[in-house]
């Protein structure tokens, strides 16, 4: 039972900090849409459309954070066997992919009013696109196998695949867009930033990052539990370990 | 080295009595890329400037169509764990099951790819980079491929589970590789990109074994 | 009422601006509220689990019975 002696002490440090995180997200977040909504001004160029700024960039951040903490996470559970970082890895993926998902969808209402078409092949939204497969893949290979501790080994193994490849992909998509860049499409690019905008995108980007934190720590939370779950459930299935295998367990 | 070359040569022997993946592939290459003209039209001067893009990304399907195989025979009969308790180093295994599969599928697709050009119109400056681009891109495919077919052993619809986890894998090996022709046909110099093709071929050489001998330990655990 | 309105209108951009901001509001409440709901019913279900096997060692046997 020493697997869950961490997790154990995880649970309750868990418990005690959620609270604040859950708080300092709701401040950061609220603030910054009184700044991003009310106060900041509009853009002169892209006028009120420049407020999608501030979910669409922040999401961008936390997706990407999001693939570095998972790849981490693996790294640390392939290296040291850290249980609890198998089950971080784990957690980390549907909330990046959801990010990833949030990023491409604002994005793209970006930029219908800016480039007159809900998708352009812009080098940074095809990247999020590729990420976003990325994710949906390590998302699969988790679920693919009946036995979730080999489920967990291989999509370890994928993220930090996808990592060492992420630069890679990075570079290639920039440079094939600079290639294709078609010239009636005006680049969507970043408003010159205003202290004004940068002060609700900042504000946006950390309440997103401690809102990533605070759902992390709950499904961190979750699968511990599922595998304390699983654990007994195969005791009960296959009599106590050490215990008389011939024993009337499955009578 | 020895141990190396027997591993190929078994598992070419294989494929040979089998004798059927290397003439699906290039049959299923052929057919795809022969589909895109009564998709797209018969119009020389758009077959011409598609044919660089349409050989690659067929080829990148045509590779994936042996992969799942790669490992699960072996997996299901037991022999791989024999393999694993020998004193051969895990790696190696992969990197002979990689030639192998490059060997049977690889090759045939760089063969069969100038007579798809010519039927496409390519350029004819364009041939030549064509070849060059296949004969470094098509050895990552089956590097980046046997990693993840490693990956998928034992998985549920793991033949679908494989495309899903390579495909996003592959993107940088279907952008140079497209890159290279189209600056060759249009006389621009394409050393670059195809050296760059080579490095991402010499960066996946030690990296996706080693992901590969890890993804089968941990199948075989 | 009428600088509300004009500020609601976005600059005439109001559906792009307003379902950027809705879209990620549902996704992420969605996402926090899953979770949560997650994780009470695998409170739940430890709880009802350790209740049926008390100290989860020895009866669990019996548990399975009760199980049915």
């Amino acid at each position: 039972m020493h697997r869950f002696a961490n997790p154990a002490r995880f649970l309750r440090l868990a418990s005690v900090i959620q609270p604040w995180t859950a708080a300092v997200t709701l401040l950061l977040i609220g603030a910054g849409l009184y700044f991003g909504l009310l106060v900041s001004p509009a853009d002169y160029q892209q006028g009120e459309t420049v407020r999608i700024m501030y979910v669409h960039v922040p999401a961008a951040w936390v997706a990407m954070a999001a693939y570095s903490c998972m790849a981490g996470a693996s790294a640390v559970g392939l290296i040291w066997k850290h249980p609890l970082a198998d089950l971080i890895a784990k957690s980390a993926s549907p909330i990046g992919a959801s990010f990833t998902f949030l990023c491409l969808v604002t994005g793209s209402l970006w930029g219908k009013p800016m480039w007159g078409t809900w998708w352009a092949w812009d080098a940074r939204l095809t990247s999020m696109l590729i990420l976003f497969f990325l994710y949906l893949g390590h998302m699969a290979l988790l679920n693919a196998f009946d036995d979730p501790g080999r489920g967990m080994k291989a999509a370890a193994i994928l993220a930090l695949a996808g990592f060492v490849n992420v630069p890679v992909i990075k570079f290639s998509v920039d440079w094939w867009n600079t290639l294709h860049q078609p010239a009636s499409v005006t680049r969507l690019g970043m408003p010159k930033i205003d202290p004004s905008m940068l002060l609700p995108l900042l504000l946006m980007g950390v309440g997103f990052t401690m809102f990533f934190v605070t759902v992390l720590l709950l499904r961190v939370r979750l699968e511990v539990l599922a595998a304390k779950i699983r654990a007994i459930r195969l005791t009960q299935i296959h009599g106590m370990p050490g215990a008389d295998p011939s024993g009337e367990a499955l009578g | 080295m020895s141990r190396l070359s027997e591993i190929i040569r078994r598992d070419l022997r294989l494929a040979l009595r089998q004798g059927s993946d290397s003439v699906m592939v290039v049959t299923f290459f052929v057919l795809t890329v022969v589909l895109f003209p009564f998709g797209l039209g018969p119009e020389t001067n758009l077959l011409e400037r598609t044919s660089a893009g349409v050989l690659w990304v067929t080829a990148l399907l045509a590779s994936m169509l042996s992969l799942d195989r790669l490992f699960l025979a072996d997996y299901e009969d037991g022999s791989l764990e024999l393999l694993a308790l020998t004193p051969t180093a895990l790696e190696l295994l992969v990197i002979g099951k990689v030639v192998a599969h490059w060997l049977t599928t690889g090759l045939p697709l760089m063969v069969a790819a100038p007579v798809l050009a010519v039927l496409l119109h390519m350029h004819a400056d364009g041939f030549g980079t064509l070849l060059l681009t296949m004969l470094l891109g098509t050895p990552t495919l089956s590097l980046i491929g046997a990693m993840g077919a490693a990956l998928v052993l034992g998985a549920r619809r793991g033949g679908v589970l494989l495309s899903l986890l390579v495909l996003p894998l592959y993107v940088p090996v279907l952008i140079l590789g497209v890159g290279a022709i189209d600056a060759a046909v249009q006389g621009l110099p394409a050393d670059g990109l195809l050296l760059m093709l080579g490095g991402f071929l010499l960066g996946a050489l030690p990296l996706a074994p080693w992901a590969a001998a890890a993804a089968l330990r941990q199948a075989l655990e | 009422m009428d600088s509300l309105a004009s500020y609601f209108s976005m600059g005439g951009y109001a559906g792009y601006v307003w379902s950027a901001y809705a879209i990620t509001a549902v996704v992420m409440v969605a996402l926090a509220l899953l979770t949560w709901r997650g994780l009470k019913g695998r409170e739940q279900e430890l709880k009802e689990l350790q209740d049926i096997i008390p100290g989860r060692r020895g009866r669990s046997h019996d548990g399975v019975a009760e199980k049915g």
